[in-house]
């Protein structure tokens, strides 16, 4: 039985399992899942994961989620070029650092921005309230910079010469924002530098093509218009502004 | 050179690697930091680390954050017995998957509760909106509901028969909000079996002393010095309220 990937190109950690499995001719079946329908709250996908979130693995009977978890796995089980999760103690605990920290930093701010550009305005007709995208910006801006200042500092990637896991998941994270139209590699020449070599790395084919959903993320306006607001959308956004 | 372990015992991530330190007897020099009182902003711990946040260790001169980065470098480096962080593919991806969930589910939950039911009220003197405090509540149930349904299932610890290093960080996040006078494990028996279990396996004195200052926090908070955590009250506010 093939490997299966449940994957919405939207969901940045689905990127970052897409792209890992195609760089290292990883053989698997693509199972599309609509996240903009809430197919994730459906009876099928719940026998999948009543985590009820993408990405997810089925390899065999042998079900796993969590991008961060999935990735390990793979490169363990495929034997992946070392320098994506290096062997070496310290080289290894540069990238679990980086990937512990992103979950609540890049991952969750560039997730916020995301939402308050695009989601939002998408599901409401409204803009949110100019304070909180400010903050918002604001808290991603310093999760940049922390990236910058900590995690690249002047290395070509993250733990040195080579890209790893932690650079892989850093771009897809990184891209979400910027797919709503807000160039945050703009004024930062180290990272656009950055984000051109590991690009490079991945094969700019495809890294754009992983990428074409959310480039093209302003069409999920019309596909609420044509397909309706899921009720779990209307739900979270409600939350989200209380 | 010793291995230099930068804790407050009131983080949790702190907590999980002081009991996985001491519990497997690695020898490191312990460098109680205060976070309430600013330690973290100090030029001196800047040095240590650059995200300004506990746990940090320095091992030579090596500098490591991120608990679970820690603690994976720890048990790589001293050996621990496999049962803490499994050799096995399937096995070491499910301890993978629940120490990458819980980032943002029941940790930041959890803290949440610690912070509304006690911190902000108590020590910042500021009111949590109902509607905040019910909708934070019920985020942290439906984490525990997650925890138990998936995650612990009808297993004794979270990857089967033995202690991991998933269990350890999910015991010490769970007990945040017990500190703030929670009952968590009321009408959760299955939990409150699984905590008693791991508490045992842990070692009860061990258990227990990490946890004295955590469960002395009520009493704690009556007796500090308001003015200690004056200067974070407007970020405190502005990232949970706003």
């Amino acid at each position: 039985m093939p490997l299966e990937l449940y994957l919405d190109l939207h969901s940045q950690p689905c990127r970052s399992v897409l792209l890992f499995a195609k760089i290292n001719k990883i053989p698997f079946e693509y199972k599309a899942v609509d996240l903009s329908t809430g197919e994730q709250y459906g009876e099928e996908f719940g026998k999948v994961s009543i985590i009820r979130k993408v990405p997810v693995l089925k390899d065999g009977s042998f079900i796993l989620t969590e991008s961060i978890a999935i990735l390990q796995y793979l490169a363990a089980k495929h034997r992946t070029p070392d320098h994506w999760y290096p062997a070496d103690l310290e080289r290894r605990a540069r990238v679990d650092e980086f990937l512990s920290w992103q979950h609540t930093n890049i991952r969750a701010h560039g997730s916020k921005v995301f939402w308050f550009r695009d989601v939002v305005p998408a599901v409401t007709g409204s803009q949110v309230p100019k304070e909180k995208m400010d903050a918002a910006v604001e808290e991603l801006n310093a999760s940049l910079k922390i990236f910058e200042d900590k995690f690249l500092q002047s290395r070509p990637f993250v733990i040195g010469d080579k890209i790893c896991l932690a650079d892989l998941v850093a771009i897809v994270e990184i891209m979400q924002p910027v797919g709503t139209g807000l160039d945050v590699f703009q004024g930062r020449p180290a990272l656009s530098a950055w984000r051109d070599r590991v690009k490079k790395e991945i094969g700019v084919e495809i890294f754009d093509e992983a990428h074409k959903t959310i480039m093209n993320v302003n069409a999920l306006a019309q596909t609420f218009e044509s397909k309706g607001i899921p009720e779990f959308l209307k739900l979270k956004l409600q939350k989200m502004f209380n | 050179m010793a291995l230099e372990m930068y804790l407050d015992l009131f983080s949790q991530p702190c907590r999980s690697v002081y009991i996985f330190a001491k519990k497997n007897n690695i020898p490191f020099d312990y460098k109680k930091i205060s976070l309430f009182e600013g330690y973290q902003y100090s030029e001196e711990f800047g040095k240590i680390n650059l995200l300004r946040k506990a746990p940090a260790i320095k091992d030579g001169d090596f500098c490591l954050a991120e608990s679970v980065a820690i603690m994976m470098y720890l048990a790589e480096k001293f050996h621990t017995a496999d049962h803490w962080y499994p050799a096995d593919l399937q096995k070491r991806a499910r301890v993978n998957e629940y120490l990458s969930w819980q980032h943002s589910a029941i940790r930041i939950h959890g803290s949440k509760m610690l912070w509304f039911k006690l911190l902000i009220p108590k020590a910042l003197g500021t009111e949590v909106p109902k509607e905040k405090m019910d909708n934070a509540v019920e985020d942290f149930n439906t984490s525990l509901n997650l925890f138990e349904e998936k995650f612990l299932q009808d297993k004794a610890f979270i990857v089967g028969d033995q202690i991991s290093l998933a269990d350890l960080v999910a015991i010490v996040e769970i007990m945040q909000p017990v500190g703030a006078g929670m009952d968590v494990f009321e009408d959760r028996p299955k939990l409150k079996a699984w905590k008693d279990r791991v508490r045992a396996e842990i070692g009860a004195e061990l258990f227990d002393e990490a946890h004295q200052g955590i469960l002395h926090c009520q009493e704690a908070v009556k007796t500090m010095d308001p003015k200690v955590l004056e200067h974070f009250k407007p970020k405190i506010l502005r990232y949970f309220l706003s």
